[in-house]
């Protein structure tokens, strides 16, 4: 295999390998901001606040993978 | 098609390069001037279209963080920094969007081939304008914490000598810091810059229709990546200027 074959590989596993987590974290976030709020609706700005930040620190994850990913590609 | 992660080189002003992500950032600092100034000469008690539109803006941003600071006062100590970073942001990745940006361009040899170099690129694409609102927002954030606690309390934080365990714990803040400097400037570029390679590349397989809803993620995506970066500095302000524990 040479070196161009195995970056065309590394840059599609590191993209599908890194997603995973972030995904499933999100996912979860997002059920139990949702099951929270539908527990207690007078709370639902506060919720949905905290909610959408913990969702960016998991997003963000997932876009370190991407910086790899475009980083074996193009350098 | 031609991807390229760094900007690239328009022309030169006395030496200094001037890149087409360079451009766009003026652009949007020239938009924001402009708005204000035009407003801040005409404010009156019963609002214009436009002065209304940046009172609700303002109204909800207070909003927002008045939820994690508690006190309005405190809110509208810190608003400036917060809203600056939040309209330059959004600003400079909505006119990114625009049609014309990044397909008018011209040919240039570089490298012994011909590539295609545009004239405009969205500036939150451009590594060096992410970080450097990074570095300016974590900076920030700890001059607000030593002007609101001040120097020792700040300090003891980070550096305490009370047990092993708390000098650990400071030592990691330390590390945590860079690393809130990295994730800041990767998670902006990384968004806008994938949003960039999703746009050209849905235009180069299917330019008609088939564009119409990436752009509207690319809108939505524009707005929260604002929202969440000024977001994050709030809490890391809020945290920063609380006494410790």
């Amino acid at each position: 295999m040479d070196a161009e074959s195995i970056r065309l590989l590394a840059t599609a596993g590191v993209m599908g390998l890194g997603t995973v987590g972030p995904a499933l974290a999100i996912g979860i976030l997002a059920a139990k901001g949702l099951e929270a709020i539908g527990r207690n609706p007078e709370a639902a700005s506060k919720i949905q606040t905290a909610m959408i930040l913990s969702i960016a620190f998991a997003e963000a994850i997932a876009i370190y993978a991407l910086v790899v990913a475009l980083i074996i590609k193009f350098v | 098609m031609h991807i390229e992660i760094s900007a690239e080189k328009i022309f030169d002003i006395f030496g200094f390069p001037v890149t087409n992500t360079l451009l766009m950032a003026w652009l949007a600092v020239a938009i924001l001037g402009f708005v204000a100034f035009r407003i801040y000469s005409k404010l009156s008690i019963i609002p214009s279209f436009v002065q209304n539109i940046l009172e609700f803006v303002m109204e909800k941003i207070l909003d927002l963080m008045e939820g994690i600071f508690g006190s309005r006062e405190i809110s509208e100590k810190y608003f400036p920094v917060i809203a600056t970073i939040f309209l330059f942001i959004i600003v400079s990745n909505w006119i990114g969007i625009l049609p014309g940006i990044g397909s008018i361009g011209f040919i240039e040899k570089s490298s012994g081939k011909e590539v295609f170099v545009p004239f405009f690129r969205s500036a939150a694409s451009d590594l060096n304008f992410t970080l450097a609102i990074a570095i300016s927002a974590v900076v920030l954030v700890h001059i607000f914490g030593i002007l609101a606690i001040g120097v020792r309390k700040h300090i003891s934080k980070f550096i305490s000598f009370k047990s092993p365990i708390d000098f650990f714990v400071g030592l990691l803040e330390f590390i945590s810091e860079i690393a809130k400097m990295i994730s800041f400037s990767v998670r902006l570029f990384g968004n806008v810059f994938a949003g960039e390679v999703l746009l050209v590349v849905t235009a180069f397989l299917v330019p008609y229709l088939i564009p119409v809803p990436f752009l509207m993620l690319e809108l939505f995506v524009g707005f929260i990546q604002a929202l969440v970066f000024s977001m994050l500095t709030m809490v890391f302000i809020s945290i920063a200027i609380a006494e410790h524990r």
